[in-house]
């Protein structure tokens, strides 16, 4: 406002003298500068919080409920759908159940700290473990396994990343407004996508089904 | 995707035989427990209450002993719109494209989700197949426990409909996905009403498919949308154009009669029409 109001004084002198002092002009430009200066912090600053500062705010970081080591389960017991399998009806069971892990995990195997966590807090209670699912989708979405990794003979990596590979868990993000994992929406708040793993959204769905199938299909084939 | 109703797509559908059908309601419970259909505590004010599928009573309007009553299952027909081209009633004036077609099996979806509220298709639908969520769903205690996974609960403010159990068919293709193979068999895909119900009243399948039992009851008219060629067979309001996917069966004349509203004298008319069109 004080730029503004500067400005149309200077102006308004400007009109009325006609002989105007190099002092008052000096002024008047400074004026305008401060202005432009003022203009670029404010939006700068409310451009960084609002792209660097809020997504931060927007995802509450829970941690799993102990260290889980991928590599080392491929290593032992070969490919993903070792753990992660095709029930007889054709549904995918997801993340194994307990008594899965206790086939292997019956007493102590190594000499982890989560190891000791998860047979004295999990196997001995036979309490299930209360895993956070990264790439849990809405309840309205359907999602067919057996559609994509038999019929479509895509890999796990397409979607998931090289999760497999990962020797620890990082932390889940959950979205404070939605719920939803952050691995729905994607890391990248931009939205760039580098990879196809990167998103799991309705869009990022669509993009594939498009390309694949030369639709995207109707609402009924991924909604239930 | 191809506005094609034809050839490979599939074209799911149901025949209802009106004189098998006791009013007994079973289709009506199986249809609420299967697809989470949400309920009030005091149900007795019949126009809220959310029924996708609907028993309604007709009687032919005479003194004993000449008196008969039928009772008529009303779930979602699933309409192809006028030529069978997709374009039912309420997907043609959905805004938010909350409700569409597929042409691969003839099933008009519903997303919640995407739903706003506006209930325009409620008004469009000729046959009151689509209700509004006044309330968010309340389950008595402990009753979340007996929801259906398959099907997402949905929230105060959308509409819903029947679905034709779509959820059964994305097990059933879920399972064919498995076993390799490219097609769902009749069996594997049925609705929760057809399968609940005790007269074997209710058949269901693909009208696209002479071999299955629903092609078989009523013989589809390819060349006019579907129309039945089973004289005993009729849709309702089928001068509306809008192409139900649901057909009733009766031998009964004035049932036939009361599937759409004629005028004095146009019902013989219309019969006249369809016998003709039969020889």
């Amino acid at each position: 406002m004080s730029e503004l109001e500067e400005k149309t004084e200077n102006g308004s002198t400007d009109s009325l003298e006609m002989g105007v002092s190099e002092e008052q002009k000096a002024e008047g430009d400074s004026g305008i500068g401060a202005g432009v200066l003022f203009f670029i912090a404010a939006f700068a600053v409310c451009f960084l919080s609002g792209w660097l500062l809020f997504p931060n705010l927007l995802y509450s970081k829970k941690e799993q409920p102990f260290n889980f080591n991928h590599a080392l389960h491929v290593e032992e017991m070969g490919g993903c759908d070792s753990c992660h399998y095709f029930r007889e009806d054709g549904s995918f069971a997801g993340v194994p159940k307990l008594a899965q892990c206790v086939d292997c995990h019956a007493e102590v195997m190594g000499d982890t700290e989560d190891e000791a966590v998860f047979v004295a807090e999990y196997v001995e209670k036979e309490k299930e473990v209360p895993w956070l699912i990264y790439s849990e989708q809405p309840d309205c979405v359907f999602f067919s396994h057996s559609a994509h990794v038999v019929g479509a003979q895509m890999d796990c990596v397409s979607c998931h990343g090289h999760i497999g590979e990962s020797t620890t868990m990082k932390p889940y993000e959950e979205n404070r407004i939605t719920g939803y994992s952050r691995d729905i929406w994607g890391k990248n708040i931009w939205g760039f996508k580098k990879n196809s793993w990167d998103r799991m959204k309705m869009d990022d769905c669509a993009e594939c089904h498009e390309k694949e199938t030369g639709s995207k299909g109707a609402c009924f084939q991924c909604h239930k | 995707m191809t506005q094609q109703n034809h050839g490979n797509a599939h074209k799911f559908g149901m025949v209802i035989d009106l004189d098998k059908c006791t009013g007994c309601g079973s289709c009506m419970v199986a249809c609420m427990s299967e697809n989470n259909v949400p309920f009030k505590e005091d149900e007795s004010n019949k126009k809220d209450s959310i029924t996708w599928m609907r028993v309604y009573k007709l009687t032919n309007g005479k003194s004993f002993p000449d008196t008969d009553v039928c009772y008529l299952p009303r779930p979602c027909m699933h309409c192809g719109g006028k030529g069978d081209h997709g374009h039912s009633p309420c997907v043609s004036v959905c805004p938010a494209t909350a409700t569409d077609y597929d042409y691969g099996t003839g099933i008009v979806s519903q997303i919640y989700t995407r739903c706003f509220g506006c209930r325009y298709c409620m008004g469009a639908c000729p046959y009151h197949a689509r209700f509004f969520n006044w309330w968010d769903p309340k389950w008595p205690e402990g009753m979340e426990e007996y929801l259906s996974p398959d099907v997402s609960p949905r929230m105060r403010g959308v509409v819903e409909k029947c679905s034709f159990c779509f959820h059964r068919y994305q097990a059933a293709k879920d399972k064919a996905y498995l076993e390799e193979r490219d097609t769902v068999a009749e069996e594997e895909y049925q609705t929760a009403c057809t399968q609940a119900c005790p007269s074997g009243a209710i058949t269901f399948g693909d009208l696209n498919n002479p071999d299955h039992a629903v092609h078989q009851l009523v013989n589809p008219d390819p060349h006019h949308c579907g129309r039945p060629r089973n004289p005993k067979a009729f849709r309702l309001l089928e001068r509306l154009e809008t192409n139900p996917k649901v057909y009733y069966i009766s031998e009964r004349e004035w049932v036939r009669k009361a599937g759409d509203n004629y005028l004095d004298g146009e019902w013989e008319k219309a019969k006249m029409k369809k016998t003709k069109g039969h020889e």
